[in-house]
């Protein structure tokens, strides 16, 4: 995707070269995605019977393991973050805080109905956060209530897809940073 | 014990305490004047006949705006008899007020924090009562009939859709 993109669509940044990296900033991307893409820790923790799928996920009948793919107990040493389940505004609060405490660069899969629009729970649930998308943002939505583990799988590698294309030269958090700053 | 014969050991007991008899209710209740609640539930735990040791359930129910009342259940069990009554007591809707039963049965604790979460129902004499599901700083008792959800928690909306 990058090399296909024309000079004329790169979008302005202030101050910095907006130009491709070359051969050696392309490789180091190369190299970096890869092993991002490769390792994709995700913070150990469920929210309802998402989890259970999740964890049926991370069994040996369908090995997430084969991708890199480890449960971290602690959000300081995780890359991912899998929404799986109901997000009561109770929770909400908590979630977001994980999500904070995740070290950059940090993605989050929103698994099933509930974490991606409030699910069932959409009009009579007054306790249920319609979308965990209102407070972090979120990568890969993964439909199905619960989504069988071949989804939940399905959702790692389209984020491994998302991350293949990231470059060190234009990191779209301060693009858009810059983008706000200068009143675009 | 038939339900008349538990009526009457209350009522000598505790005079004025029975208002009337609900024979379709599963197992059979007894209304119970709310005021006299504690009183009733002490002897029917402690008589030697009858020996109410288990309190299975506690749950609250609104019975709406137009008819203006709010209902406490107490469902009992006694063990050693195998035993099982159930007690009714309404209260009005506009500031539901009831002796806790928490000191009796420590089952009730948990049981009388939820009642007054969802519905509002206030328990004198409660060791501890808070909300025990929502957030502390939620607004408004959402079982209650007339409930209306808050627009916004936290600054996030509550409703699906809120002007798209």
């Amino acid at each position: 995707m990058r090399n296909s993109m024309k000079e004329t669509e790169l979008p302005e940044i202030g101050g910095l070269k907006t130009g491709e990296g070359g051969i050696i900033v392309s490789q180091l991307d190369d190299l970096l995605n890869w092993a991002r893409l490769s390792s994709l820790w995700p913070v150990g923790f469920g929210l309802a019977c998402c989890a259970i799928e999740f964890m049926s996920t991370a069994s040996s009948a369908y090995d997430l393991d084969r991708f890199g793919v480890i449960p971290r107990n602690s959000p300081r040493q995780a890359d991912v973050m899998i929404v799986s389940g109901t997000v009561t505004f109770k929770m909400a609060d908590r979630v977001k805080r994980l999500y904070e405490q995740m070290a950059e660069p940090k993605y989050v899969i929103s698994m099933g109905s509930c974490a991606n629009c409030g699910g069932p729970y959409w009009e009579h649930g007054y306790h249920v956060l319609k979308g965990v998308d209102r407070v972090i943002p979120v990568d890969v939505y993964v439909p199905g209530c619960p989504p069988r583990p071949e989804a939940l799988i399905g959702g790692f590698l389209k984020l491994q897809e998302k991350i293949r294309t990231e470059s060190v030269l234009r990191p779209k958090a301060l693009e858009k940073l810059m983008k706000e700053k200068n009143g675009a | 014990m038939e339900l008349e014969k538990l009526k009457e050991l209350i009522q000598n007991e505790v005079p004025n305490a029975i208002r009337g008899l609900d024979e379709n209710a599963t197992p059979s209740a007894l209304l119970v004047s709310s005021d006299l609640i504690s009183q009733v539930c002490e002897l029917l735990h402690s008589n030697e006949q009858t020996y109410f040791d288990q309190l299975s359930c506690l749950t609250a129910l609104d019975n709406g705006l137009e008819v203006g009342t709010m209902e406490v259940i107490y469902n009992l069990y006694s063990i050693p008899y195998d035993l099982h009554l159930m007690l009714k007591v309404e209260l009005a809707r506009e500031s539901p007020t009831i002796n806790s039963v928490s000191h009796i049965w420590k089952t009730a604790d948990w049981h009388e924090r939820e009642a007054f979460d969802l519905l509002g129902i206030s328990f004198s004499n409660h060791p501890d009562l808070r909300r025990i599901l929502l957030p502390a700083d939620w607004e408004g008792h959402p079982l209650r009939k007339d409930y209306v959800e808050q627009e916004k928690y936290h600054d996030i909306v509550v409703k699906w859709k809120a002007d798209e």
